[in-house]
């Protein structure tokens, strides 16, 4: 797993390293266009008094409340939300893992197991929301458990997935080397299902940031979740701006660093990559 | 001859109701090259598969002779882990802690230099197949079994393979049972030629032996006379 390629005598294929080669560059500054120019856009848009702005503040005056912010409050509400995301998804990643494991290796605990996991699946997480304030309260408790309900399903599904997925006959050579159920869990199933699992990671933390929103848009005195609340309830889009625009940073961040950790792990996959011929 | 390394007899194999094979007795001596010929889905693999204890669920016997020597399997595929460079590959049934000298003898020996830290994606089937025949190598097997080795790749890179294989058999004192649908192939490698074939369930229809010494010449008429006459006596025996 912690196999590196190395060059080759033979062709050796492109590799994307980012911030080195030109090339790289000119892809980011494609994707940076459209951003630009709908900012430059709106700026003009509102600063000719089309739209008012208590409606729709002009990025520069979103900028400015955002450097306010950050001069101020913003890192409490940062490090709530980061603090409530990252222990709700630890929890309910760690326990869909541990699930699929035992799902996905045992016919019979699937057996057990399963139609369970498929009932809780069929409630649409947030309904859960009355019943965890009446039995946890409207404190920290509530959230990370609600957090972890978002992030379970996604990594439990694709987890499970990616167990059934394993190459039989990958698993066969194992057997014929006689390992123990242990040696073929670590040597053979585990990377072989590790592409689904990240897929799973991905996706739950991406649920795990939506989840943390909606907790924190019901009841909460800190978080950027309070944050949107707040602006809406003193009528000050800058600020819900503001905080969308905090949540999309951190919620790319947080996913930028298991795609980097995927593509630390996954360097062996022969999987495309977009394009027949650089 | 000394006594037989490895000794099959398998008198009934069903898969559900369907009886597979029945009443096969085949035995594997020192040094020998013995081929399983017959059509496709006559039993073949799981015969292979009996050998190799990989098939628990029959009604016979496998022993292995002498001291207990190891029997090592080479599949149709590479199977390859996708994930472990071309040397982790080899020594993969020991884990981590493999036998470096021994690996890369045995990578200079399928001929892969320079080729020890590539990834499996970064190999042609051919080269793939190499490193599967490392694989099989590494535990010094005394048998090694072989599923159609050769059949997914083209007919120059199958021609090199099947050199390579018998030099390696040759220079580590192997037997190879090796299962093929290739007249050709089954003739040029083996000792003996054991053909399957069944109307309903398989068992070893006939013996052709091939008393050539090698290194052969493919283009020998013994060989091709041979053919001849092995297609005749696949005929009568409704196999063809
Ligand atoms: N695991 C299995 N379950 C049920 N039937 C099988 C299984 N493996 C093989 N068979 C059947 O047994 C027969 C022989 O298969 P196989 O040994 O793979 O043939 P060959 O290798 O000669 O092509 C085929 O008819 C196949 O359908
Ligand atoms: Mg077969």
């Amino acid at each position: 797993m912690t196999s590196k390629s190395k060059t080759l005598p033979a062709p050796t294929e492109q590799r994307w390293k980012p911030g080195v080669d030109s090339a790289a560059w000119k892809r980011r500054g494609k994707g940076l266009v459209l951003p630009v120019v709908a900012l430059l856009l709106l700026e003009v848009v509102v600063r000719l008094g089309w739209v008012p702005p208590y409606q729709l503040p002009a990025p520069s005056d979103i900028f400015i409340t955002l450097s306010d912010l950050a001069a101020g409050p913003l890192y409490k509400h940062i490090g709530a939300s980061v603090a409530r995301v990252l222990l709700g998804f630890a929890i309910g990643a760690g326990l869909a893992l541990l699930a699929a494991a035992w799902v996905g290796l045992s016919r019979e605990a699937e057996a057990y197991l399963e139609p369970t996991f498929a009932g809780l699946r069929a409630i649409p997480s947030l309904a859960w929301v009355p019943l965890l304030l009446l039995w946890l309260g409207i404190d920290e408790t509530s959230k990370v458990v609600l957090i972890a309900i978002g992030a379970f399903f996604p990594v439990y599904l694709n987890g499970v997935a990616a167990i059934r997925n394993i190459d039989r006959k990958l698993v066969e050579v194992g057997q014929m080397y006689g390992f123990s159920s242990a040696q073929l869990a670590k040597r053979i199933l585990l990377p072989a299902a590790l592409p689904g699992l990240f897929t799973g990671l991905r996706s739950g933390m991406s649920l795990a940031w939506m989840f943390l929103v909606a907790a924190e848009l019901i009841a909460a005195t800190k978080g950027l979740g309070y944050l949107l609340t707040d602006g809406r309830e003193t009528s000050r889009p800058d600020i819900v701006l503001a905080a969308i625009i905090v949540l999309a940073l951190l919620g790319k961040l947080c996913d930028g660093v298991l795609a980097k950790l995927e593509t630390h792990f996954l360097d062996w996959r022969d999987a495309f990559t977009g394009e027949a011929k650089p | 001859m000394s006594e037989a390394l490895l000794r099959v007899r398998v008198e009934r194999k069903n898969f559900a109701a369907v009886t597979v094979l029945r009443n096969i007795d085949l035995q594997l001596q020192p040094r020998e090259v013995v081929t399983l010929l017959g059509p496709s889905g006559c039993g073949k693999s799981t015969l292979l598969r009996i050998a190799a204890g990989l098939e628990r669920e029959f009604n016979g016997a496998v022993s292995r002779g002498g001291q207990g020597g190891e029997v090592a399997f080479v599949f149709q595929e590479p199977r390859l882990m996708p994930w472990l460079t071309v040397a982790q590959n080899i020594g993969f049934s020991a884990g981590g802690q493999y036998d470096q000298a021994w690996v890369q003898q045995l990578i200079r020996e399928v001929g892969l230099e320079g080729f020890a830290d590539a990834l499996p994606k970064q190999l042609s089937g051919g080269m793939a197949q190499r490193v599967a025949l490392a694989r099989g190598l590494y535990s010094r097997p005394r048998v090694l079994l072989l599923d159609e080795p050769f059949s997914a790749v083209d007919a120059f890179t199958r021609m090199k393979l099947q050199d390579l294989l018998l030099q390696l058999a040759e220079h580590h004192g192997i037997a190879l049972l090796l299962v093929t649908h290739d007249v050709d192939e089954a003739l040029y490698l083996s000792d003996r030629v054991l053909v399957m074939g069944g109307s309903q369930s398989s068992s070893l229809r006939l013996e052709l032996p091939v008393a050539l010494a090698r290194p052969r010449d493919r283009r020998d008429a013994r060989l091709a006379a041979l053919k001849g006459e092995a297609l005749t006596e696949l005929q009568l025996a409704h196999v063809i």
